[in-house]
């Protein structure tokens, strides 16, 4: 009964992102680019570009103080004309709205769903793809608020950060759902609330993160110049990537650890290499060197960006491979 | 700003960089020369880079393949499948990935890697720590962050002000140095965030911690099962003889085992209508270490053992592990002579606990060797806790409702005796095919039944105990893995969340008692969201947060 309302809401939350997803498109289209129009995009993009890959290598302040004030283009960077900017602003105020009112549908979907169980609604993985979408949906809010204003909004990527919420959503209701049901004794623990639930954070941190990480890729790559000139400029990308892994990577930290103390009690080993584990063990080195590279000359930019896509890559791979394909002891995947 | 640096103190860049200039080279010198560029090429961030690539990706294959440690029957299934690859993957150790030197190599040098990496770090966070802050650049304006204003109040006040806002000399102020120039200006440069270096270390060294932590386990600790009737049978701890597999640490020969005892009174296991588990609970008593070196065999101290609860007794742990059925069978031969045999049978079927087994008897009362050995009797075939019914058993409910067995007899030479050993689930299928094991009945008995063979001998199923296994795991190393994972927790909270930032204030006479004050401020890490922070600092000391000159400018605003 009340598992069919949770179903509602959740598709009525799906309908909504989609929704809000096409606006931000629309918005996106409408929205001048961010660099001056067609032929010289590309090479104001790189000129840009230069000047971060100069400044990432200095350490002495003296060399950071010049390099920044020259990097930092006054305005954020942000060109943008009159009449259109206020016709994309609606849509894209618009699907603001819209993302908040399906995280609220979102919110109800799950809570229903825990209580028609009576447990922590993250017991299979249907469950546990619906959490992680609502946790980056969130993390895209918290990330519109803190960028508003002054100019440096992010929201025109809004599209291309609910399009995999999208994907994986539909395919949470779709291949992976799974009837409402209670989970296997090994399953009832308060670490296993812990740990799934921080899991699911940091995976749509990283969601969000990671498609950052794409963008930056997109626009620094220099090519697909008319698609790319819209989006923010690179070290607004690269900034984004950053600031949310550093908040993803200890709560991921977190959650394994919180893993193996359940597993300590579960399964009488903290850690056993089985192949979740393994793989939650490769997606946080990886993660360690996407730290790392952005310490190391060289590696700071482009290769950073592309290890935390990588890292994005591992922990989607243990959710989906790993669960469906592999199963281990974590095989209460319930499909 | 753009991506802002972040690197440490600079750590060397490549081993050719650092090379001497040649010239009287002798071979001691080069090989010293040699070793010092090994060195540093080994500690430098960039072959830590490479080493946890390395490490993810020689880690992936325990993923994608079977191992050996988790399921041997998995491994064997490999093998059926690519007959020409699985021989190749074995050689390079692919089913046993995180036990194979290679693997252990990217590690250890890591570990290497990783300290003397933080050796030097650590010595530099040290200087570090009491080193002041760096002096006030000429021109503040050209910061990332800058204000200024004329205030009207003199350069002492606005000193004080200062001091006291960013409480200088405090534990959780700014540390600052002051300098006075001429024409009476005076300047402070302030820093704060030093413990981000702390937290980068505490997380480093932590985690050379954690590993030994690890490394210690895999050495003294253990690994036991053990299956315990739950009819009040015993079990203790004392040689790895009492196990049925025992996985010992590599320092582990089995004499020195933590002694205590565990009595399993009863088990309950409850299910849902589908048959999927719902709990497993085991009523049990133990006697510490304490207890049993005393001598006291009497006094059991209760626990219930269950799925997520394990018994704890310092050093060791008890878990429950898995459950099952094993039926008990009275044979009564034709001379009187009566035996009972009970022993566990393994459940085919995890949804239904469909169970197989076998339960042996050996015929009492007979002197010959030979002659007892033939007249050996084998009890085979499944039990059903809740059967089906019908000729066909099956069984349709994991819980005990309606027992059933359908059972084989078989009479004659069980094998026993030839030093090989065999499985207690079945017999052995060699005996049977060469015609030395022959069946003389089949039945399908409930609890209290029996069946009679052609010789008078009467077999009776009698009833059905529940059994546990228990694992015993053994680990000293594992408190000090979990004060290390906290560490490492913390040091990483730290390092990421602590922004190193720098704050600089000169104020310059400007008459008539007035004064003008210039703020900078630059953040050294990439956490910057320094801009609030340098705004709401702004605010306090120039005292016109709504009215900020047109000279200042906080272009940072964010995070
Ligand atoms: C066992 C392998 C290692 C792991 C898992 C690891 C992990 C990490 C992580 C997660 C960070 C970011 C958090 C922080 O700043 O504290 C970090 C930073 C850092 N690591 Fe490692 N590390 C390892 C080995 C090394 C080695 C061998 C070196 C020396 C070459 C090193 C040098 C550094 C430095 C200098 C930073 C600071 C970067 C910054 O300021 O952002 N690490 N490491």
């Amino acid at each position: 009964m009340l598992s069919a309302y949770s179903d509602m809401l959740f598709k009525a939350a799906l309908v909504v992102y989609t929704i809000a997803m096409l606006m931000h498109a629309v918005e996106y289209v409408m929205a001048k680019s961010t660099t001056p129009a067609a032929p010289g995009a590309s090479g104001s993009a790189t000129a840009v570009a230069a000047g971060a890959e100069g400044t990432a290598g200095s350490e002495s302040p003296g060399t950071t103080l010049t390099a920044t004030a020259t990097a930092t283009p006054p305005g954020g960077g942000e060109v943008v004309g009159g009449g259109t900017r206020s016709r994309a602003d609606r849509f894209g105020r618009m699907a603001v709205s819209l993302t908040i009112l399906g995280v609220l549908l979102h919110v109800g979907a799950i809570a229903t769903r825990g209580v028609a169980v009576a447990r922590w609604p993250l017991g299979n993985m249907y469950e546990f793809a619906s959490a992680i979408c609502l946790a980056a949906v969130v993390t895209w809010l918290v990330v519109l608020r803190r960028t508003a204003g002054r100019g440096r909004s992010v929201r025109t990527v809004g599209a291309f950060v609910l399009s995999p919420v999208f994907i994986l959503m539909f395919l949470a209701g779709t291949v992976l759902y799974a009837q409402a049901a209670p989970v296997v004794p090994a399953l009832r623990s308060y670490w296993l609330v812990v740990h799934v639930t921080t899991v699911t954070i940091a995976s749509g941190l990283m969601m969000v993160a990671g498609a950052a990480s794409v963008l930056y890729l997109i626009k620094r790559s220099g090519r697909l110049t008319e698609f790319a000139a819209r989006l923010p400029d690179v070290e607004a990308l690269d900034r984004l990537a950053y600031r949310i892994t550093v908040v993803g990577f200890p709560i991921y930290t977190f959650a394994v650890i919180a893993g193996a103390i359940w597993a300590e009690a579960a399964w009488g080993r903290f850690w056993g290499w089985d192949p979740k584990e393994t793989v939650a063990f490769v997606a946080w080195v990886v993660y360690a060197a996407y730290l790392h590279a952005r310490a190391t000359a060289g590696w700071r930019t482009t290769g950073a960006a592309w290890i935390n896509v990588l890292g994005l890559a591992t922990i989607m791979f243990n959710l989906f491979f790993i669960n469906m394909v592999v199963a281990g002891l974590h095989s209460y995947a319930g499909l | 700003m753009s991506s802002p640096p972040t690197a440490p103190p600079s750590p060397p860049r490549t081993a050719q960089d650092a090379e001497p200039p040649a010239g009287g080279r002798t071979p001691v010198r080069r090989v010293l020369a040699f070793l010092r560029n090994t060195w540093r090429g080994l500690t430098s961030m960039r072959t830590a880079l490479v080493l946890l690539f390395l490490l993810a990706l020689a880690s992936l294959p325990g993923a994608l393949l079977p191992q050996r440690s988790l399921n041997q029957q998995l491994v064997d299934q490999y093998f059926a499948d690519y007959p020409t690859l699985a021989p190749w993957l074995d050689r390079v150790g692919a089913f046993d990935v995180f036990a194979t030197p290679w693997f252990a190599a990217i590690y250890l040098l890591l570990m290497i890697s990783l300290c003397g990496c933080l050796l030097p770090r650590s010595l530099e966070g040290v200087r570090n720590a009491r080193s002041v802050p760096v002096a006030t650049p000429r021109n503040l304006a050209r910061l990332p962050h800058h204000a200024s204003a004329t205030l009207d109040e003199d350069a002492d006040a606005v000193m004080d002000r200062v001091r006291s806002r960013l409480r200088v000399g405090s534990r959780f102020g700014w540390r600052g140095a002051e300098s006075t120039h001429e024409q009476g200006v005076r300047s402070l440069s302030a820093e704060k965030g030093y413990l981000r270096e702390t937290g980068n270390l505490v997380f480093h060294i932590s985690l050379v911690g954690l590993l030994v932590g690890i490394a210690v386990g895999k050495l003294v600790g253990y690994e036991g099962q053990v299956v315990v009737l739950a009819n009040g049978s015993q079990f203790c701890n004392a040689s790895i003889l009492g196990y049925d597999s025992f996985r010992p640490g590599l320092q582990v020969d089995g004499t020195d085992l933590q002694p205590f005892c565990v009595r399993i009174n009863g088990f309950t296991a409850s299910y849902l209508p589908n048959g999927q588990p719902d709990t497993y609970r085991a009523d049990i008593g133990y006697q510490d270490t304490e207890q049993v070196e005393s001598g006291d065999a009497d006094t059991w101290s209760p626990f219930e053992l269950a799925v997520n609860h394990p018994l704890r007794l310092d050093g060791s742990r008890v878990y429950l592990t898995d459950h099952g059925y094993a039926p008990r069978f009275t044979v009564t031969w034709p001379d009187g002579e009566q035996r009972t045999g009970e022993i566990q049978w393994q459940p085919v079927d995890r949804t239904t606990l469909l169970s197989q087994g076998a339960t042996k008897f050996e015929r009492p009362g007979i002197a010959d060797d030979a002659q007892r050995q033939k007249s050996s009797l084998a009890i085979t075939g499944l039990f059903a806790p809740t059967s089906s019914g019908g000729d066909v058993v099956t069984s349709t409910y994991p819980e005990m409702r309606n027992p059933e067995v359908a059972i084989d007899v078989l009479r004659g030479d069980l094998g026993l005796d030839d030093g090989r050993g065999q499985s207690i689930y079945s017999v052995d299928q060699a005996q049977v095919d060469s015609g030395a094991l022959v069946r003389v009945a089949r039945a399908n008995l409930v609890p209290g039944e029996s069946t009679t063979l052609d010789d008078g001998t009467v077999i009776r199923f009698d009833d059905v105990t529940q059994y546990v296994v228990l694992q015993v795991s053994h680990d000293p190393g594992q408190t000090s893995v979990l004060v290390f994972a906290i560490l490492i927790l913390l040091g990483l909270g730290m390092s990421l969340s602590i922004k190193r930032r720098r704050f600089w204030v000169r104020v310059t006479p400007a008459g008539d008692g007035r004064t003008l004050v210039e703020l900078g401020g630059l953040a050294r890490t990439d956490q910057a969201g320094y801009g609030e922070e340098f705004d709401r600092l702004r605010a306090d000391l120039l005292e016109r947060p709504d009215a900020p000159g047109p000279d200042s400018a906080t272009p940072e605003k964010d995070g």
